[in-house]
């Protein structure tokens, strides 16, 4: 399972990616940015995708919405682990196809939680 | 620095507006239209200094306000590019200081991760080893052992007291030297007192920067509340779902969701 994480903070891809590999997930790469995660994704085989909300370039939903709206990766699963927490952001996320959302600060156990549900479905 | 200026310009406006305005009607009641004329002059030389005086106090107090943030002023600033005074203002110190924040919290966030990673093989080695020795130990106990097994459990434990001795050494050093990385909290909290300070006098010099405009613009008759409804009409019609970063005010707001119990509830209330 080969794992795209996104943050602009590399403080939290490495918070993720070490939660990832104590869940057993150890073949993960990183970007810092919709911009760069996005060829990533298209052109690299990915499983799995997760990314936060809030980057400069291109942010997650729009990300989400792109990867969505490209026939080749569309039913890529997605988690979105994110600190933005309004009622009208989670439901946007939601209806544009996001598999999950964890908000900021989490807790390994939401965030393995989370990921298990996603793999139960798929 | 709150500015000194006081309603006494435009109310002594309105004194000088008074007379003058009983005065042109005896005028004009008596058909003097030579001193109603000259009593209109007289009018707009009132409004007109008035003007000049509340203008005259706009720009000392905006003056006085650059100064205290040390922002080299106008033209001659843009016309040093790159001089060592454009890089002096408070405002400018403000924003390498919260750069500093940055780098500070990330160097101690990574620093920490480094020391607990070295602390989980550790942790687990010892472990291990400690589950093991117990299975051979219960052995001994019950006397199921060997001579030989015996001298290779000796030997191991001998092993073990030396690993668990070095081990828990580096694990103390590393809890400890953790606790010291937690400093960065004293050095940004400094640094950011100061921002919050500044930005608060900032805030304050606009504040009554705003009050002094607003005579001004009493005694010239601009209605100013139509351009500013106008200006704050075209901000709203952003996004509602743009990112805001962090909520720390969520206890305020009717559409934060709290925590990640609720999130869920909200999802499968939606049917996700």
């Amino acid at each position: 399972m080969k794992i795209l994480i996104v943050d602009d903070f590399s403080t939290m891809r490495r918070i993720i990616k070490n939660l990832l590999r104590d869940l057993g997930f150890t073949n993960t790469q990183e970007a810092d940015d919709g911009l760069t995660a996005l060829p990533m994704l298209k052109n690299g085989d990915f499983d799995f995708l997760v990314t936060d909300w809030n980057m400069p370039g291109m942010t997650g939903i729009d990300l989400l919405k792109q990867v969505r709206a490209d026939e080749r990766i569309s039913s890529m699963p997605i988690l979105m682990v994110t600190a933005e927490a309004k009622r009208d952001q989670i439901v946007e996320a939601a209806q544009a196809g996001v598999n999950g959302y964890v908000i900021k600060p989490f807790t390994a156990a939401a965030l393995k939680e989370k990921i298990e549900k996603i793999f139960e479905r798929v | 620095m709150t500015s000194k200026i006081t309603l006494h310009t435009e109310d002594s406006m309105i004194l000088e507006l008074r007379e003058c305005a009983s005065l042109l009607l005896e005028k004009l009641q008596g058909d003097d239209y030579q001193e109603a004329s000259k009593m209109i002059v007289n009018l707009n030389e009132a409004r007109d200094s008035t003007i000049f005086q509340c203008v005259g106090e706009l720009t000392r107090a905006l003056h006085e306000s650059i100064k205290n943030f040390n922002i080299p002023g106008g033209e001659q600033a843009l016309s040093q590019q790159g001089s060592a005074e454009e890089h002096c203002s408070e405002l400018n110190d403000a924003s390498s200081g919260l750069e500093y924040v940055l780098t500070l919290t990330k160097n101690a966030a990574d620093k920490t991760m480094d020391m607990v990673e070295e602390c989980a093989p550790i942790c687990n080695e010892l472990g291990q080893e400690a589950s093991s020795l117990k299975q051979e130990w219960a052995k001994l106990r019950n006397r199921e052992m060997s001579p030989d097994e015996f001298r290779a459990l000796y030997k191991r434990l001998d092993i073990y007291f030396e690993t668990l001795d070095a081990g828990t050494n580096k694990l103390n050093e590393n809890m400890q030297n953790i606790i010291l990385e937690q400093g960065f909290q004293d050095l940004t909290g400094q640094v950011l007192k100061k921002v919050i300070n500044l930005v608060t006098d900032v805030e304050t010099n606009l504040v009554s920067l705003m009050r002094i405009a607003g005579q001004v613009e009493s005694v010239v008759g601009i209605d100013v509340e139509k351009y500013t409804n106008d200006g704050k009409a075209s901000k709203k019609t952003g996004a509602d779902t743009a990112g805001e970063g962090p909520q720390y005010n969520s206890n305020k707001r009717s559409d934060v969701i709290d925590s990640q119990d609720n999130v869920d509830d909200l999802l499968s209330s939606l049917g996700f």
